[in-house]
């Protein structure tokens, strides 16, 4: 049997273009996605939208680790994320949607349902 | 071995479970065995934070119920109500039809909203809001509703509207009473409340009361008493609780007028071998529909079934809740109940600010008060309720009490009941160093936290070192970075974190390294690794603002602009269509720009002679002057050059925070430069050289630190109190702040600094002033470094898949002749809400 991978991967940039430990935001099918290269060279990816001050900044954040969970501070009002589960680690039960993210032949693709 | 005793608990609810661990704790040898008997489905969980359960908590992370806490000797039967006491046989019935013995028995059943005989109230749609299966109905019901009405506008009105906002209706509060919060604030603070909510969404009728409910196609009709309606998809009722006593009530014990098991101050109701804790109990004439004096219930009655003797006197009823985002707290005789009471009162309804004291009518006793708006100095004010008062009424309004007098018996802690008076001793008995193990061996500060503000001032009185670790990564505070890092001579932060700290970094300890790598001169801001540490005002050069623009801020140094300056400035404002005003700091602010259009903005200021103003760091701003000897015929010296030299000397120094300087002309002060971190005014001979002053929150004048001095003197002097503020603060410490904390270390700070910066005592002054020459010889505009370097550039760009796009959620609105920020959904400050946690 296959399994088809019905997920639409879009390509942003160059893995190159990305800095370590910070965020750069894209516009896939209208979504705005932030998308950050932590120091290991790992990639994530998280909506752009900050949900406590409804503006599109967390791609400008700055990148860090809680634990062993790397994170993403908003901008604007410094509530902490993880980039692994977009999950706010300041105020439980807010979140913002994570989307996947690869690279493939040094090109970085997300994936928005 | 003695034979166990049987303790029957009714009621799994937060009170229950805590009476469990209560005994458990206490009994090690297990005297008593234990069987508690729930009627909900699922063991005790968190109630006071059930509205968390709609925005994705789960029932498991509500759960209260550690593992293992059954065990042999004790067991949780769920899903079965009792439905009978037996007091003769001492025995309890079930549902199921379980026969329990007890030798004593704990009635912990809570209590149940009141629903109000309104006609309609029990169809279709109406709901609750009290436990988990609640909350499951109503979600349901929203996913097929567009909007929904909470009757009821108290605490609990509030919270289930916010709730309904959250899951995406449109929401109202439909109150009986002509405020909202009736219990807690007053007419004034319910006026700030009922504005503040209502531009966050939520629409409030007070003064309304509902006479019937009826189904109408697809939903649900309102009919009120003033004869007007309202159609919603779905009706919350809050309109209070009341005890659930009905089986206290048919086995003949004794219940108030209005509901609730009587009990006196061991928590024992009429028959001695039955006891009643929580919500269900009626203590001192009174209920308590908060969760801490039900755990200080069950704490006595798991003392009194081991043979102590506590007592359950009178809990404090004081709340500080943030309700949507805004601040709200009411302590003592909030209503101003006491005879010949004053009440002191300051109102901003512009602001959003209500503050009010309740006093004896001599104004020499706080009695109580209410904080809408801003309650920063609840923790404070609510221990000095009933202490005579340290300031005047209108004073401790304004600023806030000072904790110094806090006698040893105010209560600091009032979830746990812990005196100021336990805590030093905790301190000074128990070496207790940090917030967290005072937490620790007290439990103060466990509960709300509202508290903690409190706990620290304690420390620091006391003399005790406050754990300067900067976040988890470092343990050490700023000050000793900056002398690791001026040191070891590393420059990269993943050197200096790898060596000093742990993990990745934070958006504490990373903008504060990038500070202490820029003080110490390391290129660029923007250069390799550096870039990642910034926050994004560093990051872009520019402040952001709150729809996610920036706003671009040129430096005018003193606050001179020639006349071409202006117009160029201008016409970058008209042709990047950008909101203009006039800064306190004598500049012009450009606001309402995108991140793609900061490189061709700053492009047109570069060519047109102007350089980065650094609004966005933590640096120094500007040199504030008035005209000075030049012009004014009353100036003494003059202000304007001064403040040029002082703004070209030092532009671009990084600080722990921002610095502001002002230099007036004559003692008539035009520059305010006493509010300023440096200030300079002229006499008759020089200078005088004002420190530690800020305008802000706690504004603060700056203090004389030396007289007379010349340009040269001043300028050395200044060298030294910069950079030594620069090595030595902590992060995000004004200068104010900073000679405060060297005051509790030394004494006198001021006199401290003196001895330091003007006799040398510790010989760094030298050091200081070389320094500081560095730092002017090496300085570059950050702004032109960037449009010189492609790289740096290309981060300045919207979306890295289409740079030139501009963020389509950015929108404006035009006000006055310019763009302002076009408001969109209502911002709540979380979809969670902290209530009442007292
Ligand atoms: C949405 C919400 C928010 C709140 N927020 C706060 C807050 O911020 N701060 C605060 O201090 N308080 C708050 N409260 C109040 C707080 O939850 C209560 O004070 C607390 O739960 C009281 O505990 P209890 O054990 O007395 O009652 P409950 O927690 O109600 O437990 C009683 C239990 O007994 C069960 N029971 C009743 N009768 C029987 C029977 N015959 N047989 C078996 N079982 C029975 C019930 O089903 C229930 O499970 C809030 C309440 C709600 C609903």
């Amino acid at each position: 049997m296959t399994v088809l991978d019905v997920r639409a991967w879009t390509v942003v940039c160059r893995f190159d273009r990305l800095l370590p430990e910070r965020g750069v935001a894209a516009l896939v099918g209208g979504e705005q996605v932030a998308i950050f290269r932590t120091h290991d060279g790992a990639l994530f990816a998280l909506a752009n939208r900050d949900p406590f001050s409804d503006a599109y900044v967390l791609s400008r954040g700055i990148v860090g680790s809680r634990g062993a969970v790397p994170t993403v501070a908003s901008p604007m009002h410094k509530q902490v994320f993880s980039l692994v589960t977009g999950e706010c680690l300041d105020e439980p039960g807010v979140a913002v949607p994570v989307y996947e993210v690869r690279v493939r032949d040094g090109d970085v693709e997300v994936a928005v349902p | 071995m003695t034979t166990q005793r049987q303790l029957v608990v009714v009621g799994n609810g937060m009170v229950g479970q805590r009476l469990v661990e209560a005994v458990r704790q206490r009994d090690p040898e297990r005297r008593w065995r234990i069987t508690v008997l729930g009627e909900e489905p699922r063991p005790a969980y968190d109630r006071v934070a059930l509205t968390s359960y709609l925005t994705g908590t789960t029932e498991a992370e509500l759960g209260l119920v550690p593992d293992g806490c059954y065990d042999g000797d004790s067991e949780l039967v769920l899903g079965e109500a009792v439905t009978r006491i037996d007091r003769d046989a001492r025995v309890v019935e079930t549902s199921a039809g379980r026969v329990v013995p007890y030798d004593a028995l704990v009635l912990a059943t809570g209590s149940r909203p009141f629903v109000p005989p309104v006609p309609g109230a029990d169809l279709d749609g109406c709901f609750v809001y009290r436990t988990i299966d609640d909350l499951d109905a109503i979600r349901d019901r929203a996913g097929h509703v567009a909007s929904g009405v909470v009757i009821g506008g108290g605490l609990l009105g509030l919270e289930a509207a916010n709730a309904l906002l959250s899951l995406g209706l449109s929401a109202s509060v439909v109150e009986f009473a002509p405020r909202l919060m009736p219990a807690q604030v007053d007419q004034g603070g319910g006026e700030v409340l009922r504005r503040k909510v209502e531009e966050l969404g939520l629409a409030a009728r007070l003064d309304t009361a509902t006479e019937r409910i009826a189904a109408v196609d697809g939903g649900l009709r309102m009919s009120f008493a003033d004869g007007s309606s309202l159609d919603t998809g779905l009706v919350v009722f809050s309109a209070g609780i009341r005890p659930r006593d009905e089986l206290a009530r048919a086995a003949g014990l004794a219940v108030g007028e209005r509901g609730g098991i009587v009990v006196d101050e061991a928590c024992r109701t009429s028959d001695p071998s039955i006891w009643a804790i929580g919500e269900c109990a009626l203590a001192g004439g009174r209920v308590y529909g908060l969760v801490a004096p039900g755990y200080e219930m069950a704490e006595v009655v798991a003392d009194r079934l081991l043979g102590g003797d506590a007592a359950f006197l009178e809990a404090d009823m004081s709340t500080k809740l943030k309700l949507l985002g805004v601040d709200v707290a009411s302590f003592g005789d909030a209503h101003a109940a006491t005879a010949d009471a004053l009440e002191v009162v300051y109102a901003d309804p512009v602001g959003g600010v209500y503050k009010k004291l309740v006093v004896t009518d001599d104004a020499s006793r706080l009695l109580g008060g209410v904080l809408v708006g801003d309650a920063s100095a609840y923790a404070a004010l609510r221990t000095m309720v009933g202490q005579p008062l340290t300031d005047t009424p209108e004073k401790l309004l304004l600023a806030g009490p000072s904790t110094s007098d806090l006698g040893d018996d105010a209560q600091v802690c009032s979830c746990q009941n812990v005196s100021a008076g336990a805590i030093r001793s905790a301190i000074h008995d128990e070496g207790c160093a940090d917030v967290a193990s005072i937490k620790a061996c007290t439990r103060a500060g466990t509960v709300c936290g509202s508290c903690v503000p409190l706990l620290k001032t304690l420390l620091t009185q006391s003399g005790v070192e406050a754990n300067p670790a900067l976040c988890e990564h470092f343990d050490v505070g700023r000050a000793e970075l900056f002398d690791i890092v001026r040191v070891t001579g590393l420059r990269t932060f993943s050197e200096i974190i790898a060596r000093h700290g742990r993990g990745r970094g934070c958006d504490i300890c990373k903008p504060a390294i990038a500070s202490i790598l820029a003080s110490l001169g390391s290129g660029h801001i923007l250069d390799g690794e550096q870039a990642a540490l910034q926050d994004t005002n560093d990051a872009f050069l520019a402040n952001i603002q709150r729809n996610g623009t920036y706003s671009v801020v040129p430096r005018v140094p003193g606050g001179e602009l020639t006349p071409e300056g202006l117009i160029a400035i201008g016409e970058v404002a008209r042709d990047f269509g950008l909101y203009s005003k006039i800064t306190g700091g004598q500049r012009i602010d450009l606001l309402g720009a995108r991140v793609e259009q900061l490189p061709a903005i700053w492009k047109r200021l570069v060519d047109a002679g102007f350089e980065s103003g650094h609004a966005y760091g933590k640096a120094l701003r500007t040199v504030k002057s008035c005209v000075g000897s030049t012009w004014c015929r009353y100036g003494v010296q003059d202000s304007t050059s001064l403040a040029i030299m002082l703004e070209l000397r030092y532009r671009g120094l990084r600080a722990p925070h921002k610095i502001k300087a002002g230099v007036s002309g004559c003692a008539r002060e035009c520059a305010e430069a006493r509010s300023k971190d440096v200030g300079v005014i002229a006499s008759e001979n020089g200078w005088n050289l004002y420190v530690g002053g800020n305008g802000g929150f706690r504004p603060r004048h700056a203090e004389l630190f030396a007289s007379d001095l010349s340009d040269a003197e001043l300028v050395r002097l200044v060298d030294r109190f910069l950079m030594f503020y620069v090595r030595t603060a902590d992060r995000l410490q004004r200068t104010a702040a900073w000679i405060e904390a060297l005051t509790e270390e030394h004494g006198d700070g001021l006199a401290y600094l003196h001895r330091v910066l003007v006799e040398d005592e510790l010989g760094v002054c030298a050091d200081l002033e070389a320094a500081m020459d560095r730092h002017a010889g090496s300085y570059t505009d950050e702004w032109a470094a960037v449009l010189d370097d492609e790289e740096k550039l290309s981060r300045f760009v919207s979306f890295v898949n289409a740079p030139e796009a501009p963020d389509p959620s950015i929108r404006f609105v035009t006000e006055r002749g310019q763009i302002r920020p076009a408001d969109g959904a209502p911002v709540v400050a979380g979809p969670t809400l902290e209530v009442v946690r007292r």
